[in-house]
């Protein structure tokens, strides 16, 4: 899902970016009034596991391959606000260290995989765990529902980035520009394969860091207080 | 044992397991992700290369390009996965440094 250079035009690039800025300008100013000093090593390690957890690359056998990002894990761990900070990072490491994702398409990827898939995770993991105790069957069950689901979304917004491309961007002779594949391929084939395999991979992730943690230190699991800005 | 310190050794054994990130894929034939192929494979995709998409996609030289050295592509599925757990070890260490920094920061003014 990280999207290279060159597969989104300047206007969806433009637009991602325009949406991430006030969003990390947000999450900064959020986190700063309710990051405690002692929380800092666990949003390293979140964004620490995220990072090892997309180069964990899972074969579709003759196909393709995808990951998990944790980003959900993040999301139920620190808050969205702070776990939209720590998967950006990750994020933004690997473009400039490693090449994986594009410099034009941070913000894009960072849209995708930092903003959405964080928040979605973390309302779904919120409604469904409703009140139920901390360390109850329910919350894990949420925690699956949400990973499964938040990662498909962010695979639909990244499809959807692709899908237009051909729409905003042609030459006179018709030829994309950019990513060449319309809404009708790339939705279908993105949250194909999303649904049927890596979702899984993604809430399997997050429901065994949720269960080693509802044994291990409950209270790590209890819902941050983020103040509305 | 606190839970962070659990926690960071779970992480070493998730980086020194990452390689299979990179042999399964190998064994089992499957190629890049959708949508993050080289140019190269445009023309037998869809007859012809982007042209902007062939503009954009050399923007950027990353020193470590897909968790493997420069030269070392063609070196075999050992020194690749040396390379893939380096490069998680740096990618980690970087990554966790900004995040101490921002932290640093951000929980630091709260003080005031």
């Amino acid at each position: 899902m990280h999207i290279p250079d060159g597969y989104l035009g300047p206007v969806t690039c433009g637009v991602t970016y325009a949406v991430m800025l006030p969003v990390w300008g947000l999450a900064s100013k959020i986190v700063k009034k309710t990051l405690n000093a002692k929380q800092v090593p666990l949003l390293a390690i979140a964004a620490a596991f995220s990072f090892v957890i997309m180069m964990f690359n899972v074969p579709i056998p003759g196909g393709t391959t995808g990951h998990a990002v944790g980003a959900v894990l993040a999301g139920i761990l620190l808050g969205p606000w702070a776990g939209c900070i720590a998967i950006s990072v990750a994020l933004a490491v690997q473009a400039l260290l490693f090449g994986d994702g594009g410099i034009t398409a941070l913000g894009a990827n960072c849209f995708n995989m930092a903003f959405v898939e964080v928040f979605a995770g973390y309302y779904i993991y919120r409604i469904i765990s409703g009140s139920s105790a901390i360390t109850s069957g329910r919350r894990v069950v949420a925690a699956g529902i949400a990973g499964y689901a938040g990662l498909n979304i962010a695979a639909l917004t990244a499809a959807i980035m692709f899908g237009i491309q051909p729409l905003l961007h042609k030459t006179a002779q018709g030829q994309s520009l950019y990513c060449p594949y319309g809404l009708n391929v790339a939705i279908p084939v993105m949250l194909g394969e999303h649904m049927l395999v890596f979702g899984f991979v993604e809430a399997v992730v997050t429901v065994l860091v949720v269960k080693y943690l509802q044994k291990q230190d409950p209270d790590l699991l209890k819902i941050k207080k983020e103040v509305a800005a | 044992m606190k839970t962070v310190i659990k926690l960071w050794i779970g992480l070493a054994v998730f980086i020194v397991l990452s390689p299979l990130g990179l042999i399964l894929p190998e064994y089992f034939k499957a190629d890049a992700a959708w949508g993050e192929w080289g140019t190269d494979v445009f023309k037998g995709l869809v007859g012809y290369i982007p042209q902007g998409l062939e503009k954009l996609s050399n923007l950027w030289n990353a020193p470590i390009p897909d968790y493997a050295f420069r030269g070392w592509e063609d070196k075999g599925l050992v020194h690749l996965s040396a390379a893939y757990i380096f490069s998680a070890i740096l990618g980690i260490t970087i990554t966790a440094l900004i995040i101490f920094g921002i932290g640093h920061i951000l929980s630091k003014r709260s003080r005031h």
